[in-house]
């Protein structure tokens, strides 16, 4: 069976910045994957390739055995579904909140892809509830706090009940308690069959929130493997920035050893 | 608000124009006059009435008009004290600076002297400067009350459904949400940049500094510009304005309709 997606040798520059550089990848259909990275490592670029915000200025990239261009968006029946099936939820949820209220924000989407209004109203009505944020459905997005935010960039997204969803950064800038129900809702989709691509340079989600980890260096895939060899192949995580060497002394002997942890979980 | 100088009084004004702008969808969800009708009819209706307001040589039609919308925003549930404060106000000072000069050399009857005689005010300027201060207070009201009464949204909807292009419709949608973002970001940039300063700078490096602060506010807006357009391409936006509510005109809608046509094309012919 064809991959869900299907990268080979692909490049993406910023203005002769290069995000990507040759990267191939397959995704298989229902597969949960972080894609793990420091900051430029090109997460954030390679999720907009996958959403069809960007294409390869080389290489290829395919969905469903499809080669995803920009003709192919533009006609009309593709566009809608790919839209429906494939979500994404960008790092900065301020960008993607640009309505009056919270309810208009999460009807947004299912009204670009013209369901009927009955069932708009009725799906929006129900992700707020999932959401547990039907106290904010008449509030303009602008002056929620950060993690009311987030909420509402998710709800505007999974509301779509899309079949692939892209997470840039799903937990950063949230309280403990709001990363815990982020990850929460991430499992439930990982066991609903979702695929699931998320971009993170936070390795104690990792193994909850992905069975497959890909680490990008310098817009390259450097490894992929399951979360638990990944994590344990420091010299690995060392070299693409994802840890560092942690100095300190015990008494008067001092020594230093790779720093995994970040600050809401510590594990030398 | 002193200390902060040019940038810290240009991004309070931003601020404050970013609350009014969430005031206005308030006041657009309000039981009034206006919000009644049907968006197309407000467009229409109140361009109607701008038209005919352009169009007037006459003061006492301008003022007439000028009270057709003032009475127009009391049954819209639009303070006057805000029309006041937002538009007549700053209407009144831009406008004045242009009119002014119209006092001093339109030729006509002179009733005042200044400067020994060099200076003279002239009855047909003073007219000339009150009916163009006159037409811009009205005109800026009706446009005003169209914005505050309708939601952004139904906005765009009623100008697409003129045939406006689609392009023009998508870039009038980015602009409204991002505005806000750079508001946001000009404040954050200032906030960071009095947490880092201690004392008051030299004229010029304040000049330098501002210059910079407006490169790096530009080159960060076209990032975000950039970001917000992909946000709304990625689900499913194409230029099309959709909207919950359906616009459906009723026979209210039709008589208000032409009410605003009949008036504007009878101030318009009176004040020929």
């Amino acid at each position: 069976m064809a991959p869900l997606y299907n990268l080979q040798d692909v490049s993406f520059a910023y203005e002769r910045i290069p995000a990507l550089r040759g990267l191939s990848l397959q995704i298989a259909e229902g597969e949960s994957v972080a894609l793990l990275g420091a900051n430029g490592s090109g997460k954030s670029t390679l999720l907009r390739i996958l959403d069809a915000l960007y294409f390869p200025q080389q290489g290829s990239v395919s969905f469903c055995g499809q080669s995803l261009t920009q003709e192919l968006l533009h006609q009309d029946g593709f566009g809608m579904s790919f839209r429906r099936r494939v979500a994404l939820v960008f790092q900065n949820p301020d960008v993607q909140l640009f309505n009056p209220t919270v309810f208009d924000e999460v009807a947004f989407g299912p009204l670009q892809l013209q369901w009927p209004k009955g069932e708009v109203l009725t799906k929006v009505e129900a992700t707020l509830e999932l959401m547990k944020i039907e106290h904010l459905r008449d509030r303009p997005p602008y002056r929620l706090s950060g993690g009311e935010k987030k909420r509402v960039a998710l709800a505007s997204v999974i509301v779509l009940d899309p079949d692939v969803l892209l997470l840039d950064e799903p937990t950063s800038t949230l309280d403990p308690r709001s990363q815990s129900q982020i990850i929460d809702l991430i499992q439930e989709w990982k066991s609903a069959s979702k695929t699931i691509i998320s971009a993170t340079h936070q390795l104690e989600i990792v193994e909850d929130i992905a069975s497959r980890v890909v680490v990008l260096e310098e817009g390259k895939v450097a490894a992929s493997g399951a979360p638990a060899e990944i994590l344990s192949n420091h010299e690995l995580l060392l070299r693409a920035n994802l840890i560092h060497a942690h100095r300190h002394s015990h008494g008067t002997y001092e020594h230093s050893h790779p720093h995994l942890h970040s600050h809401s979980k510590h594990e030398h | 608000m002193k200390s902060g100088g040019l940038i810290a009084s240009t991004i309070f004004g931003f601020t404050r124009a970013l609350s009014h702008a969430l005031m206005s969808e308030e006041i657009a969800r309000r039981r009034g006059l206006l919000q009644a009708l049907d968006p197309r009819v407000r467009v229409i209706g109140l361009f109607a009435l701008v038209l005919a307001v352009t169009l007037s040589r006459r003061i006492t039609v301008v003022f007439a008009l000028f009270l057709v919308a003032v009475m127009i925003a009391v049954f819209s549930g639009v303070s006057i004290r805000l029309l006041a404060q937002r538009v007549w106000l700053v209407a009144l000072v831009f406008t004045g600076v242009i009119a002014l000069p119209a006092i001093f050399i339109t030729p006509g009857n002179v009733v005042a002297t200044f400067a020994g005689g060099s200076l003279r005010i002239t009855a047909q300027g003073v007219a000339t400067a009150v009916l163009l201060i006159a037409r811009v207070e009205t005109a800026v009201t009706f446009t005003t009350l169209l914005i505050l009464c309708t939601p952004w949204t139904h906005v765009l909807k009623a100008l697409r459904s003129f045939r406006l292009p689609q392009e023009v419709i998508a870039m009038l949608a980015m602009t409204h949400r991002y505005v806000f973002l750079l508001v946001e970001t000009a404040n954050q940039m200032h906030e960071s940049r009095q947490s880092r300063m201690v004392g008051r700078l030299l004229a010029a490096e304040r000049r330098r500094m501002t210059a910079r602060t407006a490169g790096v506010l530009l080159s960060k807006s076209m990032e975000l510009s950039n970001d917000v357009y992909l946000a709304m391409r990625s689900r499913g936006f194409q230029g099309d304005i959709r909207i919950l509510s359906d616009f459906h005109m009723k026979s209210s809608d039709y008589a208000g309709l032409l009410l605003f046509l009949c008036a504007g094309g009878f101030a318009a012919w009176m004040g020929r």
